[in-house]
């Protein structure tokens, strides 16, 4: 084992053709992720944060390697993911797992729940009848449900339950990755709040690294501990929770987090109304592609793109504003 | 002037499906005063919907079938009345806005056909006039240049000017109640600000009522006066919307508002959510006692015995829970 990173993400870069089939040209590319940088240490959770078109997505499945990516590379432990070779990229697949968004598409109907839970272990190597059910056994008493439901097919469990044996059929290969694609957006609150907690105990218990991807500010911030803010395929703002929630840079992140409605009848605030749609990816403004919306902007923003800079230890910034002008924490 | 311009009382709606009857709305009875913000609040299936559905008479029947209670709008029970007289009120003096703008505008019609249409009906303007109204009002939900985007087609805007869109359709008649379900909740956070502080402003300007109902307690603290919260098709506490976030009675709703994550800025961190153990039973089941009986922490032998009626807190302030005769039963530290 190295002391390196278990993941790190170099100048990844993805863009997708408009248009165009076998023989025609492209007629223009969608750059759903664009230079992305970043490093994930063991047993970390880190957060994605957008909202919808900004690129997490795209950036969950290239990191499992499910598409390929334009340019730049994705190291686990020091291997580039996309110089492998299928072979070679096995024994790493099961080390790197995915939870999906909506447990309801994510399950096949027509398979009972112990061949769902230990199929990925099954793609690796023969388990007995026996074997088979031992295993989903556990997994199912470690997300909280039941031997019982071994022999049961996924329509008859609750969304919530659904996403626990999601839970579980990524945790059966004991991977030290688990990529969640807003695990927890499609459930009631109620329930939210069990696969929350569910999930923080396993990455206790297994040690695990989580890429949460999701569009709620406040599950990020409650499970992870680090965030990454995108917008428009790249990050804009990367820090510590901490750091994230008291003292956001970037007008962006801090944009988001004013606009989040207080669940405090007290403190009522005008909610803070950012003009402006995400702009579209095909045509992304220049310089800084938040700038059309930005209350700050001035003459450079619309001409340079500001890189992700230091703004202070660990905290990382991309915004002209932050680059040793000393403006900051505009209120 | 009528006190209550809606007033529901004893509202049953069951769904006759292949499992069973359904009682997806049983013995709902809450109302509404003119200007008024009510949050109807609930999880998915807690009738929540349903309950709005009934209001405007758009029920699919069979298999929905509205058993009994009245409706009262400004007096007059909406369920006596024929299709011909519903339409009439429909989108004139209640209009309603839905969670998935892009389902529920017309996809092969311009957006500036459809939001002119209810103000040909209703108020019998000629066409010309109808859209010049139209273009008012799409400037007035702030469409950039409103006029020229009448005739675009709804899969040429965003998720936020759809529901934009939407918003103008519904107001275009000066609607006394509006009902929002879940207006917010497909759009991104920043979108989702815009349009509720667009509603704030048209609340406000139109003195409307709105019936806001959504899952998210962040939005009812923002925007209702009081909070309707219901649970497997009953409502189980309804106050003011502070009595609601300070001092919750029902066990679910205290469960409810334990089991949010709250960011920094909303309050301390907490390092465990909590639970609400369980799920919530199926709607065909027939439960004897109290429905949250099964999940709830402070249970004893009457909640499984007699179903408790919503019982009076303090002012304004209901809950449906036998704690409130026996006080002596709350459990602390749970």
């Amino acid at each position: 084992m190295s002391d390196g990173p278990l993941l790190n993400i170099v100048d990844l870069v993805k863009h997708f053709p408009l248009g165009g089939g076998v023989l025609a040209k492209p007629q223009g590319w969608v750059k759903a992720v664009d230079g992305v940088s970043f490093e994930v240490s063991r047993g970390e959770s880190f957060g994605l944060v957008g909202e919808s078109g900004c690129g997490k997505t795209t950036l969950g499945r290239l990191i499992l390697r499910l598409i390929q990516p334009t340019d730049g590379r994705i190291e686990f432990e020091e291997q580039n993911i996309f110089s492998l070779s299928p072979a070679e990229l096995m024994p790493l697949r099961r080390r790197m797992q995915i939870i999906f968004q909506d447990p309801y598409s994510s399950l096949d109907p027509r398979m009972k729940v112990d061949a769902i839970i230990t199929e990925p272990l099954r793609a690796i190597q023969r388990l007995t009848r026996q074997q088979r059910q031992d295993t989903a056994a556990e997994l199912l008493e470690k997300v909280g449900l039941q031997k019982a439901d071994l022999d049961k097919y996924p329509h008859e469990f609750s969304g919530g339950q659904r996403q626990r044996i999601g839970i579980a059929r990524s945790l059966c290969v004991r991977p030290e990755l688990i990529v969640a694609d807003e695990p927890v957006s499609a459930l009631d609150v109620s329930i939210q709040a069990q696969v929350i907690n569910l999930m923080r105990d396993l990455k206790d218990e297994f040690n695990l690294a989580y890429v949460f991807i999701s569009h709620d500010l406040s599950v990020v911030e409650h499970i992870c501990d680090r965030i990454a803010v995108m917008y428009l395929g790249t990050i804009i703002e990367l820090a510590t929770t901490e750091d994230f929630s008291n003292t956001p840079r970037h007008p962006y992140t801090q944009a988001l987090l004013q606009a989040v409605p207080l669940p405090d009848p007290h403190r009522r605030t005008e909610p803070f109304a950012m003009e402006g749609d995400v702009p579209n990816p095909i045509d992304p403004p220049t310089g800084c592609s938040f700038h059309p919306r930005c209350p700050y902007k001035f003459d450079r923003c619309s001409i340079e793109k500001p890189p992700l800079v230091e703004a202070t230890a660990n905290h990382l910034v991309a915004c002209w504003l932050n680059q040793g002008l000393g403006m900051t924490n505009v209120e | 002037m009528n006190e209550k311009l809606l007033d529901i009382e004893d509202l049953r709606v069951s769904f006759h499906i292949p499992e069973g009857v359904a009682r997806a709305v049983d013995g709902v009875s809450f109302n509404l005063a003119p200007g008024e913000t009510i949050g109807l609040v609930g999880e998915s299936g807690c009738g929540k919907s349903v309950t709005s559905l009934s209001i405007l008479g758009l029920i699919p029947s069979p298999p929905g079938k509205i058993e009994c209670g009245s409706i009262r709008f400004n007096g007059q029970n909406l369920l006596d009345l024929d299709s011909e007289s519903l339409r009439k009120i429909r989108g004139r003096d209640i209009s309603m806005i839905f969670q998935e703008p892009m389902t529920s505008l017309n996809p092969v019609l311009p957006i500036g056909r459809q939001v002119a249409e209810p103000l040909m009906i209703h108020q019998g303007l000629n066409r010309a006039k109808a859209y010049e109204k139209a273009a008012d009002w799409l400037n007035h939900v702030k469409i950039p240049a409103a006029a020229k985007r009448l005739k675009d087609y709804p899969h040429q805007l965003s998720g936020g000017m759809r529901q934009r869109v939407m918003i103008a359709m519904a107001m275009v008649c000066g609607p006394k109640l509006l009902i929002a379900d879940e207006p917010t909740t497909a759009l991104d956070v920043t979108i989702q600000a815009q349009i509720l502080s667009l509603m704030i402003r048209l609340k406000e300007e139109l003195e409307m009522s709105l019936l806001l109902i959504t899952h998210d307690l962040g939005v009812v603290a923002q925007m209702a006066s009081r909070v309707v919260v219901m649970y497997a098709g009953q409502i189980v506490e309804e106050a003011g919307v502070a009595d609601v976030f300070d001092h919750p009675f029902h066990p679910y709703t205290q469960g409810l508002l334990k089991s949010i994550p709250r960011t920094v800025r909303a309050g301390e961190r907490i390092k465990r959510l909590n639970e609400i153990q369980g799920t919530v039973p199926p709607l065909t089941q027939m439960i004897v006692g109290c429905k949250f009986a099964d999940r709830c922490p402070h249970r004893f032998e009457l909640c499984r015995e007699k179903q408790p009626t919503l019982l009076r807190i303090n002012d304004g302030h209901r809950a449906r829970c036998w704690l409130k005769e026996h006080p002596e039963r709350r459990r602390g530290n749970v």
